[in-house]
């Protein structure tokens, strides 16, 4: 790992005598979670997605010392996140005096959970995000109050229930009952919002590796989230980042849980199909 | 346009209001075939100078946030979306420059480069960074008649 911080050093101290500061494409890098998990940050992409071939975690785009960040629990700031929901995880909370771990026992027991979000929901007859699902379960099953998607107790507890499930490969259904909201997200995906008419894949299918000024566009995967952003000093929720960039074009976002960004999710998150899961990550 | 021409007329004194009188505004600006402009969009020429200061700013043109151009190394990340513009004053004229920085997309038809002289016909307007929803049929340009007059005056000095 140390060596890896040199040669990422060194690195960028050559391209900063160039002049523009920029390594093209993804780090060759590899990542191994507290020594044990080996985490999937590159594949082979999806044959449903025409625009990429190989596939690559947003943690290949960043610089050395924050990919180093990721690889141990006692350094990724995300974790706290998932320390807090924890202690939330056995509270018991709401009218009828149960708790998560009252169903649920271990939070463990969610391993695998993340990989397969979103999930069309058969018995709500829509597309349900693991924002959804924990909602439902307040609300319905312990008798207390929905999280604000953005609520900190709400990002904290995606935190948890990624974190068990990290090294695990994302495989979300794309087709069955979930075609109609992945045709929406793909649709999306390719539109030119905003007054700079940018697309999702103006940015992270065809510039991917390259440049933006100073920010280095990754393949915009979400296997990662919720992610610890050093910019905010916080987690950020799938659908506030998505937010975040349909904003920067200068456009009229969507909600986060709006229909529009739980169809995009669906989508984007098949494009990571067979990446492991990161979350909670550490990127920029 | 007729109106500002006609406060021209009303007071020949105010020099400012004569020479918006020449300004093209975005909508009427003409598109050659190719995707040229062959005149000037201020009337005024441009400043190399200022349009220097539009290229590097953030709030502004931004446009080495996509384009590299040696000339310009002072300034840090430049980025690597668009082509190097070194050269591009030998390779364009002036019309043609003018044309691209205007609205990119009328010679490169699905170029990613925003339109910085283009008010209408966008998918879901925001007011500028906000996140919310535009006011009004049209937006204002992302750089002025005479912002884009400056950009071009700079790009003819990067010769090969």
């Amino acid at each position: 790992m140390k060596n890896q911080k040199i040669l990422g050093l060194i690195g960028l101290t050559a391209a900063c005598s160039i002049g523009f500061g920029a390594i093209a494409g993804p780090a060759d890098d590899s990542l191994v979670i507290n020594g044990e998990t080996e985490i999937v940050t590159k594949t082979t992409a999806p044959a449903y997605i025409d625009g990429l071939s190989e596939i690559y975690s947003g943690w290949h785009f960043r610089e050395a010392d924050t990919r180093v960040m990721q690889a141990d629990d006692f350094d990724n700031p995300g974790m706290l996140g998932v320390e807090a929901a924890k202690d939330v995880w056995s509270e018991v909370d709401g009218s009828e005096g149960k708790a998560c771990a009252s169903c649920h026992d271990d939070p463990a027991s969610m391993a695998g959970v993340r990989t397969q979000m979103p999930k069309f929901n058969e018995a709500k007859g829509t597309m349900y995000t693991m924002e959804m699902y924990i909602n439902d379960c307040r609300t319905e099953r312990m008798g207390a109050e929905a999280w604000g998607w953005d609520d900190s107790d709400m990002i904290n507890m995606t935190a948890l229930i990624s974190s068990v499930s990290r090294g695990l490969p994302m495989s979300v259904a794309v087709d069955g009952p979930a075609a109609p909201f992945w045709e929406q997200g793909k649709e999306m995906y390719y539109t030119r919002y905003g007054q700079l008419e940018l697309s999702c894949a103006n940015c992270h299918e065809d510039n991917y590796g390259n440049y933006i000024r100073a920010d280095h566009l990754s393949q915009g995967q979400i296997n990662g989230f919720p992610v610890y952003r050093l910019k905010s000093a916080d987690l950020s929720s799938i659908h506030n980042r998505f937010k975040g960039c349909i904003r920067d074009t200068r456009a009229e976002t969507f909600k986060p849980g709006s229909p529009e960004f739980i169809a995009l999710e669906l989508y984007v998150a098949s494009r990571g199909n067979g990446l492991s899961v990161e979350g909670p990550s550490v990127r920029n | 346009m007729k109106r500002a021409a006609l406060l021209g007329l009303a007071l020949p004194l105010v020099l400012s209001t004569a020479v918006y009188a020449s300004e093209v505004a975005p909508l009427d600006v003409s598109y050659d075939d190719a995707g040229a402009v062959a005149v000037s969009l201020s009337g005024v020429t441009g400043d190399a100078v200022a349009g220097k200061e539009v290229m590097t700013s953030r709030g502004l043109g931004n446009c080495v946030a996509c384009h590299a151009v040696t000339a310009l190394a002072d300034v840090p990340f430049h980025g690597e979306i668009g082509p190097p513009l070194d050269g591009a004053g030998s390779r364009w004229s002036e019309a043609e420059l003018r044309g691209i920085v205007a609205n990119s997309k009328m010679t490169f038809e699905d170029s990613m480069m925003p339109s910085f002289y283009k008010t209408k016909g966008y998918i879901r307007p925001g007011d500028a960074f906000t996140g919310k929803a535009a006011e009004g049929d049209e937006l204002p340009p992302l750089l002025t008649a005479q912002q884009i007059e400056d950009v071009v005056a700079y790009l003819m000095t990067l010769k090969e």
